[in-house]
């Protein structure tokens, strides 16, 4: 196996959710990553006993700072560590940066949309970051799928984009915010055909989030007209 | 120099000698695909066997399972690190299939609906160790599981038993096809945590 394991630190942590933190980990020996891109992360218990798991990245660029946005699987043995009990200081082994295929490369003008669905605007945020920073101006759109308000990663910096310009729709599929337009519910052809980059314009999609939601999302646009090699996926969670 | 994890101590203990090293267990059975689920139906499926002389071999689905599923039992690993033990599967063998073709090259390009490819050697294909498997569970292979039917290659990782499988094509040497052009390891052995090019 040619990728290394290497030893980061974390140099920041951040509440973002009632399951969800940010960490920040500098990774001395990080080669940078495209935005998209994920790592593995290994846990060493006392007595050798390791436990990897993979993980998308939320940054992207160059530079040896890496962060990741967790979210807490119940009953999980990895996640409950990193959301509950690591500590600024505290050393995590890594190896990446992975993956080559859901990436989004600023030199590419093609319109993007991102579709996120939970904590899988995580590597979807690495691209907005990512957009940003090189001051490209690919028109980006992003739909946001979140069960309430309150389970928004990202939010102050979603805030700040949004205002800078960034489309952004929302949908609240267990309670809306008071005074919101819709009422709570999934995204439905109806909805979806009318907050995303129109067909005309050739988007590639990103769609990232749990299988359930982006073999949903992934079907509606398919019907609506999509050419399947425009929308790339990443799922996690069981069937 | 393990850098030990403060205050990590693990969940299980016991390291079952079924389970590959780095990978866990898992209960419900994870979808990983690249793009949308394609949907085909059976009357238009087809698979087909193109070989180094241009010939053709093609099944229609009537075709194909005539030729008879037999029961798989097996353990299945996915580079991503969860593995499933003890699946149930039914398919039709690769030994039946390369009985009827004529070939010399060692190395086979699968490929998919929706325009998926992975490369495995075709010694890895035959001698019972792998099947184009159209059942899990007892019912239909479920479309984003790869239904109708599926490559089925469990003693590599799962990315190599490519869902919604549409033929082979016989190549002289190991190309490498989708994740194989996009970083993960041309092989891919569980047992030696083959994951990454």
């Amino acid at each position: 196996m040619t990728v290394a394991w290497q030893v980061g630190r974390v140099i920041a942590a951040q509440r973002e959710t009632a399951t969800a933190r940010t960490l920040d980990i500098d990774v001395p020996g990080w080669s940078g990553n495209l935005a998209g891109q994920h790592l593995d992360l290994r846990l060493t218990a006392p007595d050798g006993y390791t436990a990897t798991r993979s993980y998308s990245i939320a940054s992207a660029g160059s530079g040896t700072r890496v962060q990741l946005a967790v979210d807490e699987v119940p009953g999980g043995e990895v996640s409950p560590y990193l959301v509950d009990q690591v500590a600024v200081g505290d050393e995590l082994e890594v190896r990446g940066p992975l993956g080559g295929w859901f990436v989004w490369r600023p030199t590419v003008p093609t319109p993007v949309q991102l579709i996120a669905g939970g904590s899988g605007i995580v590597p979807l945020m690495a691209m907005l970051r990512s957009r940003r920073d090189t001051g490209s101006s690919v028109p980006f759109r992003l739909l946001y799928s979140v069960r309430t308000a309150e389970d928004v990663i990202f939010r102050r910096e979603l805030e700040e984009l949004a205002s800078s310009g960034l489309p952004i729709d929302w949908v609240y599929t267990r309670s809306a915010p008071e005074g919101w337009a819709a009422p709570a519910g999934r995204v439905n052809k109806d909805s979806l055909a009318g907050a995303v980059i129109p067909l005309g314009d050739a988007p590639a999609v990103f769609v990232c989030g749990p299988t359930s939601f982006v073999e949903a999302v992934a079907d509606i646009l398919v019907s609506l007209g999509y050419p399947a090699e425009q929308v790339k996926t990443e799922r996690f969670g069981g069937a | 120099m393990a850098v030990f994890s403060r205050g990590f101590t693990g969940r299980r203990r016991e390291q079952d000698p079924s389970l590959p090293p780095g990978q866990y267990l898992t209960e419900d059975f994870p979808v990983l695909s690249a793009g949308p689920t394609p949907r085909i139906a059976i009357e238009d499926w087809q698979f087909t066997v193109r070989t180094e002389q241009g010939l053709l071999h093609s099944w229609t689905w009537d075709q194909f399972t005539d030729l008879g599923l037999e029961e798989v039992h097996t353990d299945i690993h996915c580079v991503t690190r969860w593995s499933k033990l003890g699946t149930t599967w039914r398919g039709v063998s690769l030994d039946k299939v390369f009985a009827v073709v004529d070939t010399h090259d060692e190395f086979v390009m699968a490929h998919s609906y929706g325009g998926y490819t992975t490369n495995i050697p075709l010694a890895d294909l035959l001698d019972g160790q792998a099947w184009i498997a159209t059942e899990f569970n007892g019912g239909p292979l479920d479309p984003e599981h790869g239904g109708p039917a599926r490559l089925l290659v469990p003693h590599l990782y799962f990315w190599k038993s490519a869902k919604w499988v549409r033929g082979l094509t016989m190549m002289d040497r190991d190309d490498p096809g989708f994740w194989e052009q996009n970083g993960y390891n041309l092989y891919g052995d569980p047992w030696k945590e083959q994951r990454y090019s």
